[in-house]
Protein backbone atom coordinates (compact mmCIF):
# COMPACT_ATOMS: atom_id res chain seq x y z
CA UNK A 1 0.00 0.00 0.00
CA UNK A 2 1.28 3.17 -0.91
CA UNK A 3 -1.43 5.20 0.77
CA UNK A 4 -3.47 4.29 3.47
CA UNK A 5 -6.35 5.86 5.98
CA UNK A 6 -6.99 3.95 9.41
CA UNK A 7 -10.07 5.15 11.39
CA UNK A 8 -9.70 9.16 10.25
CA UNK A 9 -11.92 10.79 12.61
CA UNK A 10 -11.98 15.21 12.55
CA UNK A 11 -14.01 17.34 13.88
CA UNK A 12 -14.35 21.18 13.77
CA UNK A 13 -16.21 22.32 16.61
CA UNK A 14 -19.38 20.49 16.91
CA UNK A 15 -18.91 19.49 13.27
CA UNK A 16 -18.07 15.78 11.93
CA UNK A 17 -16.18 15.99 9.24
CA UNK A 18 -14.59 12.26 8.94
CA UNK A 19 -16.54 9.69 10.54
CA UNK A 20 -13.92 6.82 10.77
CA UNK A 21 -12.70 6.65 7.36
CA UNK A 22 -10.35 3.96 6.42
CA UNK A 23 -9.00 3.01 2.87
CA UNK A 24 -5.94 1.60 0.85
CA UNK A 25 -4.14 2.75 -2.41
CA UNK A 26 -2.23 0.62 -4.69
CA UNK A 27 0.93 2.29 -5.86
CA UNK A 28 0.49 3.27 -9.69
CA UNK A 29 -2.91 4.00 -9.24
CA UNK A 30 -5.38 7.14 -10.04
CA UNK A 31 -7.05 7.37 -6.99
CA UNK A 32 -10.37 8.97 -6.78
CA UNK A 33 -12.35 10.60 -3.70
CA UNK A 34 -15.85 11.62 -5.01
CA UNK A 35 -18.34 13.29 -3.63
CA UNK A 36 -20.28 16.72 -2.51
CA UNK A 37 -18.35 19.89 -1.23
CA UNK A 38 -18.81 19.44 2.73
CA UNK A 39 -18.47 15.64 2.18
CA UNK A 40 -14.80 15.54 4.09
CA UNK A 41 -12.73 15.86 1.03
CA UNK A 42 -11.13 18.89 1.83
CA UNK A 43 -10.53 17.58 5.33
CA UNK A 44 -9.01 14.69 4.19
CA UNK A 45 -6.73 16.34 2.01
CA UNK A 46 -5.60 18.75 4.53
CA UNK A 47 -4.31 15.87 6.69
CA UNK A 48 -3.04 13.64 3.94
CA UNK A 49 -0.89 16.66 2.75
CA UNK A 50 0.23 17.25 6.81
CA UNK A 51 -1.64 20.28 6.97
CA UNK A 52 -3.70 19.45 9.30
CA UNK A 53 -3.56 16.41 11.96
CA UNK A 54 -6.84 14.39 12.25
CA UNK A 55 -8.85 14.31 16.11
CA UNK A 56 -8.02 10.04 15.89
CA UNK A 57 -6.88 7.60 13.30
CA UNK A 58 -4.00 7.89 11.75
CA UNK A 59 -3.04 8.37 7.86
CA UNK A 60 0.23 6.59 5.75
CA UNK A 61 1.93 7.75 3.22
CA UNK A 62 4.71 5.41 1.65
CA UNK A 63 4.05 3.94 5.27
CA UNK A 64 4.86 6.81 7.03
CA UNK A 65 2.64 8.38 9.40
CA UNK A 66 1.32 11.90 8.26
CA UNK A 67 1.44 13.30 11.57
CA UNK A 68 4.71 11.52 13.30
CA UNK A 69 6.96 12.33 10.57
CA UNK A 70 5.58 14.93 8.02
CA UNK A 71 8.72 16.22 6.95
CA UNK A 72 9.56 12.60 5.39
CA UNK A 73 6.20 12.19 4.21
CA UNK A 74 6.28 15.88 2.38
CA UNK A 75 9.42 14.77 0.51
CA UNK A 76 7.55 11.92 -0.82
CA UNK A 77 4.33 13.94 -1.75
CA UNK A 78 3.33 15.94 -4.52
CA UNK A 79 0.49 18.51 -3.77
CA UNK A 80 -1.48 20.38 -6.14
CA UNK A 81 -3.75 22.58 -4.30
CA UNK A 82 -7.25 24.12 -5.61
CA UNK A 83 -6.20 27.62 -4.97
CA UNK A 84 -3.21 28.60 -6.96
CA UNK A 85 -0.51 28.22 -5.45
CA UNK A 86 2.38 29.70 -7.76
CA UNK A 87 3.51 33.28 -6.97
CA UNK A 88 1.69 35.22 -9.69
CA UNK A 89 4.48 37.67 -10.08
CA UNK A 90 6.90 35.48 -10.66
CA UNK A 91 7.87 33.71 -13.92
CA UNK A 92 7.31 30.16 -14.57
CA UNK A 93 10.77 29.14 -14.16
CA UNK A 94 11.39 31.51 -11.31
CA UNK A 95 8.46 29.60 -9.42
CA UNK A 96 9.90 26.40 -10.03
CA UNK A 97 13.31 27.22 -8.86
CA UNK A 98 11.98 28.31 -5.37
CA UNK A 99 9.94 25.45 -5.58
CA UNK A 100 13.08 23.54 -5.99
CA UNK A 101 15.02 25.12 -3.08
CA UNK A 102 12.85 24.66 -0.77
CA UNK A 103 12.61 20.79 -1.47
CA UNK A 104 16.42 21.20 -1.11
CA UNK A 105 17.58 20.76 -4.99
CA UNK A 106 19.84 22.95 -6.24
CA UNK A 107 22.40 23.56 -9.04
CA UNK A 108 22.43 20.76 -12.17
CA UNK A 109 20.09 18.88 -10.92
CA UNK A 110 17.56 20.84 -10.29
CA UNK A 111 17.82 22.61 -14.10
CA UNK A 112 17.85 18.89 -14.76
CA UNK A 113 14.55 18.77 -13.30
CA UNK A 114 13.20 21.95 -14.20
CA UNK A 115 13.43 21.02 -17.83
CA UNK A 116 12.06 17.71 -17.42
CA UNK A 117 8.75 19.00 -16.06
CA UNK A 118 8.65 21.76 -18.56
CA UNK A 119 9.11 18.88 -21.13
CA UNK A 120 7.05 16.76 -19.66
CA UNK A 121 4.31 19.10 -19.53
CA UNK A 122 4.60 21.03 -22.44
CA UNK A 123 5.61 24.45 -21.10
CA UNK A 124 8.95 24.75 -22.26
CA UNK A 125 8.18 28.00 -24.16
CA UNK A 126 6.20 29.21 -20.97
CA UNK A 127 9.60 29.34 -18.62
CA UNK A 128 10.23 32.75 -18.82
CA UNK A 129 6.51 34.10 -18.80
CA UNK A 130 5.20 35.68 -15.73
CA UNK A 131 2.43 33.55 -14.23
CA UNK A 132 -0.31 36.06 -14.18
CA UNK A 133 0.00 36.51 -18.25
CA UNK A 134 -1.66 32.72 -18.51
CA UNK A 135 -4.13 30.97 -19.06
CA UNK A 136 -6.52 29.17 -16.31
CA UNK A 137 -5.56 25.67 -18.45
CA UNK A 138 -1.72 26.84 -18.56
CA UNK A 139 -1.36 28.02 -14.79
CA UNK A 140 -3.12 24.83 -13.77
CA UNK A 141 -0.23 22.42 -15.77
CA UNK A 142 2.42 24.64 -14.36
CA UNK A 143 0.99 24.23 -10.70
CA UNK A 144 1.50 20.05 -12.06
CA UNK A 145 5.08 20.92 -12.83
CA UNK A 146 5.80 22.48 -9.37
CA UNK A 147 4.14 19.61 -7.47
CA UNK A 148 6.22 17.15 -9.86
CA UNK A 149 9.75 18.70 -9.62
CA UNK A 150 10.79 16.71 -6.80
CA UNK A 151 9.81 13.43 -8.39
CA UNK A 152 6.93 12.49 -5.54
CA UNK A 153 5.92 8.67 -5.34
CA UNK A 154 2.62 10.02 -4.61
CA UNK A 155 0.66 13.11 -6.56
CA UNK A 156 -1.86 14.31 -4.29
CA UNK A 157 -4.69 16.98 -6.03
CA UNK A 158 -7.59 18.40 -4.45
CA UNK A 159 -9.88 18.80 -7.22
CA UNK A 160 -7.69 19.62 -10.14
CA UNK A 161 -9.77 20.34 -13.00
CA UNK A 162 -12.30 22.83 -11.30
CA UNK A 163 -12.63 26.02 -13.40
CA UNK A 164 -11.41 24.77 -16.31
CA UNK A 165 -13.20 23.98 -19.47
CA UNK A 166 -14.00 20.77 -20.69
CA UNK A 167 -11.30 20.32 -23.10
CA UNK A 168 -8.77 21.42 -20.48
CA UNK A 169 -9.85 19.05 -17.92
CA UNK A 170 -9.98 16.10 -20.96
CA UNK A 171 -6.08 17.94 -21.36
CA UNK A 172 -5.50 17.40 -17.88
CA UNK A 173 -6.63 13.79 -17.34
CA UNK A 174 -4.48 12.89 -20.24
CA UNK A 175 -1.56 14.78 -18.00
CA UNK A 176 -2.26 12.35 -15.35
CA UNK A 177 -3.05 8.74 -16.96
CA UNK A 178 0.32 9.61 -18.80
CA UNK A 179 2.17 10.08 -15.70
CA UNK A 180 0.74 6.75 -14.17
CA UNK A 181 2.03 4.55 -17.30
CA UNK A 182 5.10 5.97 -17.74
CA UNK A 183 6.31 7.01 -14.05
CA UNK A 184 4.20 4.83 -12.49
CA UNK A 185 3.85 7.78 -10.25
CA UNK A 186 0.09 7.39 -7.57
CA UNK A 187 -1.98 9.98 -8.29
CA UNK A 188 -4.91 10.36 -5.42
CA UNK A 189 -7.25 13.00 -6.37
CA UNK A 190 -10.75 14.49 -5.03
CA UNK A 191 -13.03 15.40 -7.20
CA UNK A 192 -17.19 15.97 -7.34
CA UNK A 193 -17.20 15.81 -11.25
CA UNK A 194 -18.23 12.82 -13.06
CA UNK A 195 -16.19 12.41 -16.19
CA UNK A 196 -13.22 13.17 -13.89
CA UNK A 197 -14.18 10.01 -11.42
CA UNK A 198 -15.17 7.95 -14.80
CA UNK A 199 -11.18 8.33 -15.26
CA UNK A 200 -10.41 7.17 -11.78
CA UNK A 201 -8.82 3.38 -11.33
CA UNK A 202 -10.25 3.32 -7.88
CA UNK A 203 -12.76 5.44 -6.55
CA UNK A 204 -14.00 5.89 -2.78
CA UNK A 205 -17.36 7.29 -2.50
CA UNK A 206 -17.47 9.81 0.42
CA UNK A 207 -20.63 11.26 2.28
CA UNK A 208 -20.78 12.92 5.32
CA UNK A 209 -17.02 11.48 6.15
CA UNK A 210 -17.66 8.09 5.49
CA UNK A 211 -17.20 5.57 2.76
CA UNK A 212 -20.26 5.08 1.38
CA UNK A 213 -18.91 2.42 -1.06
CA UNK A 214 -15.25 1.52 -2.87
CA UNK A 215 -14.09 0.14 -6.20
CA UNK A 216 -13.27 0.89 -10.14
CA UNK A 217 -15.59 3.06 -11.50
CA UNK A 218 -16.80 -0.22 -13.63
CA UNK A 219 -17.39 -2.30 -10.59
CA UNK A 220 -19.32 0.68 -8.55
CA UNK A 221 -21.84 1.04 -11.88
CA UNK A 222 -22.19 -2.35 -11.89
CA UNK A 223 -24.03 -2.45 -8.68
CA UNK A 224 -26.44 -0.34 -10.39
CA UNK A 225 -29.04 -3.17 -11.80
CA UNK A 226 -28.96 -2.64 -15.17
CA UNK A 227 -30.65 0.63 -17.08
CA UNK A 228 -31.80 3.75 -15.15
CA UNK A 229 -35.31 4.59 -16.32
CA UNK A 230 -36.82 7.82 -15.19
CA UNK A 231 -40.18 8.98 -15.75
CA UNK A 232 -41.70 12.68 -15.63
CA UNK A 233 -45.60 12.27 -14.64
CA UNK A 234 -48.20 14.73 -14.09
CA UNK A 235 -49.07 13.32 -10.70
CA UNK A 236 -47.00 10.75 -8.75
CA UNK A 237 -50.17 9.52 -6.78
CA UNK A 238 -50.47 5.55 -6.89
CA UNK A 239 -48.63 5.57 -9.49
CA UNK A 240 -45.58 3.89 -7.54
CA UNK A 241 -47.22 1.37 -6.01
CA UNK A 242 -48.67 0.54 -9.08
CA UNK A 243 -46.05 0.03 -10.73
CA UNK A 244 -44.03 -1.68 -7.87
CA UNK A 245 -46.80 -4.05 -7.69
CA UNK A 246 -47.09 -4.82 -11.89
CA UNK A 247 -43.73 -4.72 -12.80
CA UNK A 248 -42.04 -6.31 -9.49
CA UNK A 249 -39.52 -3.33 -9.24
CA UNK A 250 -38.75 -0.61 -6.77
CA UNK A 251 -39.39 2.59 -7.99
CA UNK A 252 -37.86 5.72 -6.31
CA UNK A 253 -38.97 9.44 -6.39
CA UNK A 254 -36.51 11.69 -7.16
CA UNK A 255 -36.86 15.59 -7.74
CA UNK A 256 -40.59 14.70 -8.64
CA UNK A 257 -39.59 11.56 -11.10
CA UNK A 258 -40.25 8.11 -10.69
CA UNK A 259 -36.47 6.29 -10.95
CA UNK A 260 -36.65 2.77 -11.87
CA UNK A 261 -33.02 0.72 -12.06
CA UNK A 262 -34.13 -2.37 -13.92
CA UNK A 263 -32.39 -4.47 -16.64
CA UNK A 264 -33.49 -3.93 -20.24
CA UNK A 265 -34.45 -0.55 -19.49
CA UNK A 266 -36.01 -0.07 -23.15
CA UNK A 267 -38.31 -3.02 -22.96
CA UNK A 268 -39.43 -1.70 -19.62
CA UNK A 269 -40.07 1.70 -20.48
CA UNK A 270 -42.11 0.54 -23.29
CA UNK A 271 -44.42 -1.45 -21.24
CA UNK A 272 -44.86 1.20 -18.67
CA UNK A 273 -45.68 4.27 -21.17
CA UNK A 274 -48.39 1.15 -22.52
CA UNK A 275 -49.45 0.14 -19.11
CA UNK A 276 -50.29 4.00 -17.40
CA UNK A 277 -51.88 6.00 -20.64
CA UNK A 278 -51.90 9.20 -20.60
CA UNK A 279 -49.85 9.46 -17.19
CA UNK A 280 -46.72 9.76 -18.21
CA UNK A 281 -45.30 12.57 -20.24
CA UNK A 282 -41.47 11.54 -21.13
CA UNK A 283 -39.33 8.54 -20.68
CA UNK A 284 -34.93 9.13 -19.99
CA UNK A 285 -33.03 5.98 -19.93
CA UNK A 286 -29.60 5.96 -19.56
CA UNK A 287 -26.26 3.40 -18.33
CA UNK A 288 -26.04 3.52 -14.63
CA UNK A 289 -23.17 6.88 -13.76
CA UNK A 290 -21.29 7.30 -10.75
CA UNK A 291 -24.22 9.58 -10.04
CA UNK A 292 -26.33 6.87 -10.11
CA UNK A 293 -24.24 4.89 -7.75
CA UNK A 294 -23.78 7.52 -5.38
CA UNK A 295 -27.89 8.29 -5.27
CA UNK A 296 -28.26 4.64 -4.77
CA UNK A 297 -26.08 4.68 -1.70
CA UNK A 298 -26.81 8.02 -0.35
CA UNK A 299 -30.27 9.27 -1.32
CA UNK A 300 -28.45 12.53 -2.44
CA UNK A 301 -27.01 13.96 -5.16
CA UNK A 302 -22.88 14.39 -5.73
CA UNK B 1 12.84 8.07 -5.47
CA UNK B 2 13.55 11.51 -3.40
CA UNK B 3 16.11 14.00 -4.63
CA UNK B 4 17.96 14.82 -1.04
CA UNK B 5 18.32 13.05 1.76
CA UNK B 6 14.64 12.53 2.73
CA UNK B 7 13.44 14.69 5.44
CA UNK B 8 16.59 16.36 5.16
CA UNK B 9 16.30 19.88 3.72
CA UNK B 10 18.91 22.19 5.14
CA UNK B 11 18.05 25.87 6.19
CA UNK B 12 19.77 28.11 3.47
CA UNK B 13 18.55 27.16 0.23
CA UNK B 14 15.08 27.70 1.52
CA UNK B 15 15.83 31.17 3.04
CA UNK B 16 17.70 31.87 0.07
CA UNK B 17 15.14 31.12 -2.26
CA UNK B 18 12.41 33.58 -0.10
CA UNK B 19 14.68 35.99 0.08
CA UNK B 20 15.17 35.85 -3.76
CA UNK B 21 11.73 36.04 -4.00
CA UNK B 22 10.88 38.79 -1.87
CA UNK B 23 13.15 41.23 -4.49
CA UNK B 24 12.09 40.01 -7.96
CA UNK B 25 7.95 40.61 -6.41
CA UNK B 26 9.97 43.93 -5.20
CA UNK B 27 11.27 45.27 -8.59
CA UNK B 28 8.62 44.01 -10.66
CA UNK B 29 5.80 45.69 -8.88
CA UNK B 30 6.79 49.53 -10.46
CA UNK B 31 4.52 51.36 -7.84
CA UNK B 32 6.84 49.51 -4.69
CA UNK B 33 9.94 50.58 -6.34
CA UNK B 34 8.90 54.68 -7.05
CA UNK B 35 7.82 54.46 -3.09
CA UNK B 36 10.68 53.20 -2.03
CA UNK B 37 12.79 55.80 -3.78
CA UNK B 38 9.77 58.71 -3.94
CA UNK B 39 9.78 58.40 0.23
CA UNK B 40 13.43 59.74 0.86
CA UNK B 41 13.07 62.46 -2.06
CA UNK B 42 9.86 63.97 -0.16
CA UNK B 43 12.03 63.34 2.88
CA UNK B 44 14.89 65.42 1.71
CA UNK B 45 12.10 68.49 0.30
CA UNK B 46 10.88 68.76 3.93
CA UNK B 47 14.71 69.08 5.13
CA UNK B 48 15.46 71.59 2.81
CA UNK B 49 12.80 73.77 3.22
CA UNK B 50 14.24 74.48 6.66
CA UNK B 51 12.61 72.78 9.41
CA UNK B 52 13.28 73.82 13.10
CA UNK B 53 15.37 71.83 15.16
CA UNK B 54 16.28 68.94 12.27
CA UNK B 55 19.16 67.44 14.50
CA UNK B 56 17.01 65.96 16.77
CA UNK B 57 13.51 64.70 15.00
CA UNK B 58 16.21 63.19 12.08
CA UNK B 59 17.12 60.15 14.22
CA UNK B 60 13.18 59.66 15.06
CA UNK B 61 12.11 60.40 11.63
CA UNK B 62 14.53 57.76 10.42
CA UNK B 63 13.67 55.14 12.91
CA UNK B 64 10.08 55.62 11.86
CA UNK B 65 10.45 55.40 8.47
CA UNK B 66 12.63 52.11 9.10
CA UNK B 67 10.09 50.71 11.56
CA UNK B 68 6.77 51.23 9.39
CA UNK B 69 8.35 49.97 5.94
CA UNK B 70 9.37 46.81 7.90
CA UNK B 71 6.17 46.08 9.67
CA UNK B 72 4.08 46.67 6.85
CA UNK B 73 5.95 45.00 4.50
CA UNK B 74 4.70 41.94 6.42
CA UNK B 75 0.87 42.54 4.65
CA UNK B 76 2.62 40.16 1.58
CA UNK B 77 2.33 37.42 4.34
CA UNK B 78 -1.16 38.05 4.61
CA UNK B 79 -1.47 38.16 0.49
CA UNK B 80 0.71 34.78 0.35
CA UNK B 81 -1.73 33.12 2.36
CA UNK B 82 -4.59 33.96 0.45
CA UNK B 83 -3.05 33.39 -2.76
CA UNK B 84 -2.24 29.61 -1.44
CA UNK B 85 1.74 30.29 -1.90
CA UNK B 86 1.78 30.18 1.70
CA UNK B 87 0.38 26.63 1.70
CA UNK B 88 2.70 24.93 -0.59
CA UNK B 89 5.78 26.56 1.28
CA UNK B 90 3.96 24.16 4.11
CA UNK B 91 3.49 21.34 2.55
CA UNK B 92 7.20 21.52 1.12
CA UNK B 93 9.75 19.35 3.64
CA UNK B 94 11.98 22.88 4.40
CA UNK B 95 12.32 23.42 8.00
CA UNK B 96 9.35 25.94 9.50
CA UNK B 97 12.42 28.02 11.07
CA UNK B 98 13.52 28.51 7.69
CA UNK B 99 10.50 29.63 6.26
CA UNK B 100 10.03 32.01 8.43
CA UNK B 101 13.23 33.58 8.53
CA UNK B 102 13.70 33.41 4.59
CA UNK B 103 10.16 35.61 4.81
CA UNK B 104 11.95 38.19 7.58
CA UNK B 105 15.01 38.05 6.47
CA UNK B 106 13.87 38.96 2.51
CA UNK B 107 11.45 41.93 3.67
CA UNK B 108 13.56 43.42 6.03
CA UNK B 109 16.59 43.67 3.79
CA UNK B 110 14.42 45.76 1.39
CA UNK B 111 13.22 47.80 4.51
CA UNK B 112 17.34 48.41 5.33
CA UNK B 113 17.93 49.20 1.70
CA UNK B 114 15.74 52.23 1.69
CA UNK B 115 16.84 53.97 5.19
CA UNK B 116 20.09 53.39 3.39
CA UNK B 117 18.78 56.20 0.71
CA UNK B 118 17.73 58.25 3.69
CA UNK B 119 21.52 57.94 5.14
CA UNK B 120 22.17 60.33 1.97
CA UNK B 121 20.81 63.17 3.48
CA UNK B 122 22.62 63.01 6.72
CA UNK B 123 25.03 66.16 6.18
CA UNK B 124 21.83 68.27 5.27
CA UNK B 125 20.43 67.39 8.72
CA UNK B 126 23.49 68.85 9.88
CA UNK B 127 25.41 65.67 11.00
CA UNK B 128 29.07 64.92 9.81
CA UNK B 129 29.96 61.34 11.22
CA UNK B 130 32.83 59.21 10.74
CA UNK B 131 33.39 56.30 8.50
CA UNK B 132 33.29 54.00 11.20
CA UNK B 133 30.47 55.12 13.04
CA UNK B 134 28.55 55.53 9.80
CA UNK B 135 29.02 51.72 9.34
CA UNK B 136 27.76 50.65 12.72
CA UNK B 137 24.46 52.91 11.66
CA UNK B 138 24.00 50.79 8.97
CA UNK B 139 24.61 47.71 10.81
CA UNK B 140 22.04 48.75 13.38
CA UNK B 141 19.62 50.25 10.47
CA UNK B 142 19.66 46.41 9.51
CA UNK B 143 19.05 45.24 13.53
CA UNK B 144 15.69 47.57 13.90
CA UNK B 145 14.56 46.66 10.12
CA UNK B 146 14.85 43.10 10.60
CA UNK B 147 13.49 43.11 14.51
CA UNK B 148 10.48 44.91 12.56
CA UNK B 149 10.12 42.49 10.26
CA UNK B 150 9.60 40.05 12.96
CA UNK B 151 6.96 41.54 14.96
CA UNK B 152 5.34 42.06 11.50
CA UNK B 153 5.38 38.87 10.79
CA UNK B 154 4.21 37.07 14.20
CA UNK B 155 1.41 39.72 13.78
CA UNK B 156 0.56 38.88 9.91
CA UNK B 157 1.00 35.26 10.92
CA UNK B 158 -2.15 35.13 12.95
CA UNK B 159 -4.63 38.05 10.54
CA UNK B 160 -6.57 37.52 7.65
CA UNK B 161 -6.99 40.93 6.59
CA UNK B 162 -4.27 43.38 5.82
CA UNK B 163 -7.21 46.01 6.83
CA UNK B 164 -7.31 44.55 10.24
CA UNK B 165 -3.29 44.19 10.37
CA UNK B 166 -2.79 47.46 9.17
CA UNK B 167 -5.43 48.79 11.80
CA UNK B 168 -3.98 46.64 14.86
CA UNK B 169 -0.35 47.41 14.44
CA UNK B 170 -1.12 50.96 14.09
CA UNK B 171 -2.58 51.05 17.09
CA UNK B 172 0.44 49.37 18.68
CA UNK B 173 3.23 51.68 16.85
CA UNK B 174 2.43 54.97 17.19
CA UNK B 175 1.95 54.94 20.69
CA UNK B 176 5.70 53.63 21.10
CA UNK B 177 6.77 55.75 18.85
CA UNK B 178 5.46 58.87 20.33
CA UNK B 179 6.95 58.21 23.51
CA UNK B 180 9.98 56.46 21.74
CA UNK B 181 11.98 59.78 22.69
CA UNK B 182 11.53 60.47 18.78
CA UNK B 183 9.57 63.67 19.47
CA UNK B 184 10.35 64.56 23.06
CA UNK B 185 13.43 63.93 25.13
CA UNK B 186 12.98 61.91 28.55
CA UNK B 187 14.34 65.05 30.32
CA UNK B 188 11.49 66.90 29.65
CA UNK B 189 8.79 64.23 30.20
CA UNK B 190 7.24 63.63 34.00
CA UNK B 191 8.23 60.89 36.28
CA UNK B 192 5.31 58.41 34.83
CA UNK B 193 6.52 59.03 31.06
CA UNK B 194 10.08 58.51 31.85
CA UNK B 195 9.20 54.97 33.29
CA UNK B 196 6.82 54.20 30.22
CA UNK B 197 10.16 55.64 27.61
CA UNK B 198 12.27 53.30 29.57
CA UNK B 199 9.95 50.41 29.58
CA UNK B 200 9.22 50.72 25.69
CA UNK B 201 11.14 48.25 23.55
CA UNK B 202 11.30 50.63 20.24
CA UNK B 203 13.05 53.71 22.58
CA UNK B 204 16.05 52.05 22.26
CA UNK B 205 15.76 51.41 18.61
CA UNK B 206 15.56 55.37 18.57
CA UNK B 207 18.44 55.30 21.04
CA UNK B 208 21.19 53.14 19.28
CA UNK B 209 20.44 55.06 16.26
CA UNK B 210 20.63 58.88 18.08
CA UNK B 211 23.61 58.14 19.92
CA UNK B 212 25.37 56.77 16.93
CA UNK B 213 24.07 60.04 15.20
CA UNK B 214 25.30 62.20 17.84
CA UNK B 215 27.58 61.57 20.49
CA UNK B 216 26.20 64.80 22.29
CA UNK B 217 23.12 63.47 23.34
CA UNK B 218 21.09 63.91 26.74
CA UNK B 219 22.60 62.02 29.09
CA UNK B 220 19.04 60.43 29.64
CA UNK B 221 19.49 58.73 26.13
CA UNK B 222 20.00 55.00 27.12
CA UNK B 223 23.33 53.35 26.57
CA UNK B 224 24.72 52.36 22.37
CA UNK B 225 25.75 48.89 23.76
CA UNK B 226 22.90 48.17 25.84
CA UNK B 227 20.09 49.65 23.37
CA UNK B 228 22.09 47.55 20.30
CA UNK B 229 21.89 44.31 22.93
CA UNK B 230 17.97 44.75 23.44
CA UNK B 231 16.85 45.59 20.10
CA UNK B 232 18.95 42.40 19.08
CA UNK B 233 17.40 40.62 21.83
CA UNK B 234 13.77 41.56 20.76
CA UNK B 235 14.65 40.80 17.30
CA UNK B 236 15.48 36.92 17.77
CA UNK B 237 12.91 36.54 20.45
CA UNK B 238 10.10 37.56 17.48
CA UNK B 239 11.83 34.94 15.51
CA UNK B 240 11.70 32.54 17.82
CA UNK B 241 7.72 32.81 18.35
CA UNK B 242 7.29 33.74 14.64
CA UNK B 243 8.94 30.34 13.56
CA UNK B 244 7.21 28.64 16.81
CA UNK B 245 4.04 29.66 15.22
CA UNK B 246 5.09 28.52 11.88
CA UNK B 247 5.79 24.95 13.64
CA UNK B 248 2.43 24.83 14.84
CA UNK B 249 0.62 21.89 13.83
CA UNK B 250 -2.61 22.38 12.99
CA UNK B 251 -2.66 25.19 10.51
CA UNK B 252 -6.13 27.44 9.38
CA UNK B 253 -6.33 26.47 5.65
CA UNK B 254 -8.47 29.36 4.31
CA UNK B 255 -7.38 28.63 0.84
Amino acid sequence: MIAAAENLVHRYGHRTALDGLSFQVEPGAIFGILGPNGGGKSTLFRILSTLMAPVSGAAFIDGLDVVRRPREVRTRLGVVFQSPSLDRKLTVGENLHAQGSLYGMRGPLLRRRISEVLERLRLRDRENDIVDRLSGGLRRRAEIAKALLHRPSVLLMDEPSSGLDPAARRELMDYITGLRDEQGTTVILTTHILDEADRCDRLLLLSHGRSVAAGSPAELKARVGGDVVEFEVSEIGNLVASMAERFRVRPQVVDGRIRVEIPNGHRFAAEAVEAFPGRIHSVAMHRPTLEDVFLDETGEHI
Amino acid sequence: MSPATPGSVGHLLPVAALWRREFIRFWRERSRVFGFVGMPLVFWLIIGSGFGNLGFFYPGALTLTVMFSAVFSMMSLIEDRREGFLLSMLASPAPRAAIALGKIFGTSTLAWLQALLFLVFLPLAGFHIVPLRLLALVAVLFLVSFTFTALGFFFAWQMDSTQGFHAVMNLLLFPLWMISGSLFSADSAGAWMRVLMRLNPLAYSVAAVRRLLDPAVPSSTPGLVFSILLTAGCGLVLLAVSAAAVSRPSVRNRA
